[in-house]
């Protein structure tokens, strides 16, 4: 190797030889694996497989799978928000610095960090899903496709959240802290107990709320119901939003370049 | 298509310098950390850089790797910007800092280098066994003792080939045997043209084993040469001789004699230039048995470090 004869990466360093080495670091952590993959499908068999929801009809299906559905955006949640967290965990441990000193570019780390996060977030749904259908959830045939895909791609938002909280909190656990706030908005949202049960004032917050717009565009294959305009904008809001913080904080992290 | 190709002349006549500082300045806020450094570095050259905590070492490093912009100045590393420089492996650095993931294996570590520097799995495997890591190749970073995390950094930074290597106190912690050995490796490596920059505070280890010595303090260039020539810049030389009879005041009259001493028929002479003492002794006196000797490069680190009187 000379001085003229080098190369520069494609794609600012973005390949898939990297993606699969980040995915190998995060299933050997437990604790991920647990809260994106485990928590979600546990909490589905907890609260949603009484034989009284498995007979009571939803839509074109049974409350089983209208609690699965929500469990499942709830399991996207906290995966895609974990794998863009990962920046805060990297951040602290100095190894942003040391990926600086190799051509990956800013841009090409951070867009590896959303695919990963949506990886994770799509296996986090399959595997809430197959543990439904197993476990007594009915919806109609499109709807397991068509919720499924929207409790994912909706799961994006969270994505955005994690890269947001991970450049913002410099913190070596920053899930013990995103962990608890998400279960709070996830309650507000409506995934754990339908908003309109909980009283009328706080049923209108909760619709400002940014889990509201991506379990009622989930759930709307199944429940044909509620009002979709709003919580499309609910969706495209928040992560408007999340998006602008995290690269506000992105820009000022790579400004010392 | 491997990517983007850059190339540059080949005309060896125009070879951009390894480093090259122009007029560089960095200030942080109201704190100017490097206050106007110039210098050039020839590709293969083992430099030093030396310097009291807060001199702009560290800062002059970060410029280098392109991961501070200076305020004022150019920054050219082998003729391109430091960003480009590092992202084609130009250059590449062990950092007194230089931060691993603890949940990553000793293997995968060097095969994501590997990845990012688009180089193959067998050259990953190359990198594992010159460093001596084979052996942990599955062990997680986190277990690995501080020498084996230690050899794991150099591991990635030599993975690229880079032309210029940048050591920041690369053999803290090691013992004498340990650091002997390690420049050894480095000298081995040099031979074949690369270029080594390292920042230290062992001084016997920038006497020993660079080509160049360069003193900075508060954020200039004080001092540079060999270690001979900036041990004699900074503290002068003194000539021993024996010369019965001299007295101190006749000694001190000696061109270029800032100090003199006698003891008994030897004569201690202290000067910057010893080559006119000792010309001016062995042809105008009857003095005989001239030794000359310098300072060590520490008592040189001490009068360039000294607070200015003012």
């Amino acid at each position: 190797m000379t001085v003229t004869t080098r190369t520069l990466p494609r794609f600012g360093g973005f390949s898939l030889g990297m993606i699969a080495l980040e995915l190998r670091r995060l299933m050997r952590n437990k604790r991920t694996v647990v809260f994106t993959l485990v928590l979600p499908a546990v909490f589905f068999l907890l609260f949603g497989t009484s034989s009284q929801y498995k007979s009571e009809r939803v839509g074109g299906g049974n409350v089983t799978g209208y609690v699965l559905v929500s469990m499942a955006v709830y399991g996207a949640m906290l995966a895609t928000t974990s794998g863009g967290a990962m920046v805060s965990i990297e951040r602290a441990a100095g190894w942003s610095r040391q990926l600086r000193l190799t051509p990956l570019r800013p841009a090409a780390y951070v867009a590896t960090k959303i695919t990963l996060a949506m990886i994770i977030g799509a296996v986090s749904v399959a595997v809430a899903f197959a543990v439904g259908a197993l476990s007594g959830a009915r919806l109609p045939a499109s709807a397991w496709v068509l919720c499924a895909l929207l409790a994912w791609v909706c799961a994006l938002v969270f994505a955005a959240f994690g890269l947001f909280m991970g450049y913002l909190l410099p913190s070596e656990n920053v899930m013990q802290i995103l962990g608890p706030v998400l279960a709070v908005l996830s309650f507000a949202g409506g995934l754990f107990v339908p908003v309109d049960d909980l009283g009328h004032t706080f049923a209108t917050i909760a619709k400002f709320t940014p889990v509201y717009g991506v379990g009622e565009l989930a759930r709307a294959p199944l429940t044909h119901d509620g009002n979709l305009w709003l919580a499309a904008v609910n969706v495209v809001v928040w992560t408007a939003l999340f998006a602008a913080g995290a690269v506000w904080r992105f820009r000022r992290d790579t400004a010392r370049v | 298509m491997g990517g983007m190709t850059l190339t540059a002349s080949p005309d060896l006549t125009t070879a951009p310098a390894a480093v090259e500082l122009d007029g560089v300045v960095k200030r942080f806020g109201a704190v100017t950390a490097v206050d106007g450094v110039s210098l050039t570095i020839r590709p293969g050259e083992v430099v030093a850089l030396l310097g009291p905590n807060g001199a702009g070492k560290t800062t002059t490093v970060d410029m280098l790797l392109g991961l501070q912009r200076p305020t004022d100045g150019a920054v050219r590393v082998y003729g391109r910007a430091p960003h480009e420089a590092v992202a084609l492996g130009l250059v590449a650095a062990v950092m007194q800092t230089g931060a691993l993931l603890k949940d990553y294996t000793v293997a995968e570590t060097v095969r994501l280098t590997a990845v990012l520097f688009g180089r193959t799995r067998a050259e990953a495997q190359a990198a594992l066994r010159r460093a001596g890591l084979a052996d942990v190749a599955n062990r997680l970073v986190g277990k690995c003792s501080g020498g084996q995390q230690q050899r794991l950094r150099f591991a990635m930074a030599l993975l690229p080939d880079p032309e210029l290597l940048i050591l920041d106190e690369p053999t803290t912690g090691m013992d004498v045997a340990g650091r002997h050995e390690f420049w050894s490796a480095i000298r081995q490596d040099t031979a074949r043209g690369r270029t080594v920059i390292f920042a230290t505070h062992y001084l016997e280890e920038a006497d020993a084993y660079a080509d160049r010595v360069v003193f900075v303090r508060r954020g200039r260039v004080v001092a540079d040469g060999t270690a001979a020539e900036v041990k004699a810049m900074a503290s002068g030389r003194t000539v021993r001789a024996t010369l019965p009879g001299a007295a101190e005041s006749q000694l001190l009259a000696v061109p270029g004699v800032d100090r003199a001493e006698v003891r008994g028929d030897t004569v201690l002479l202290h000067g910057g230039d010893s080559d006119e003492i000792a010309r001016y002794l062995l042809t105008r006196t009857a003095a005989h048995d001239l030794e000359i000797t310098s300072r060590n490069l520490e008592d040189a680190f001490l009068a360039l470090t000294a607070e200015d009187p003012a």
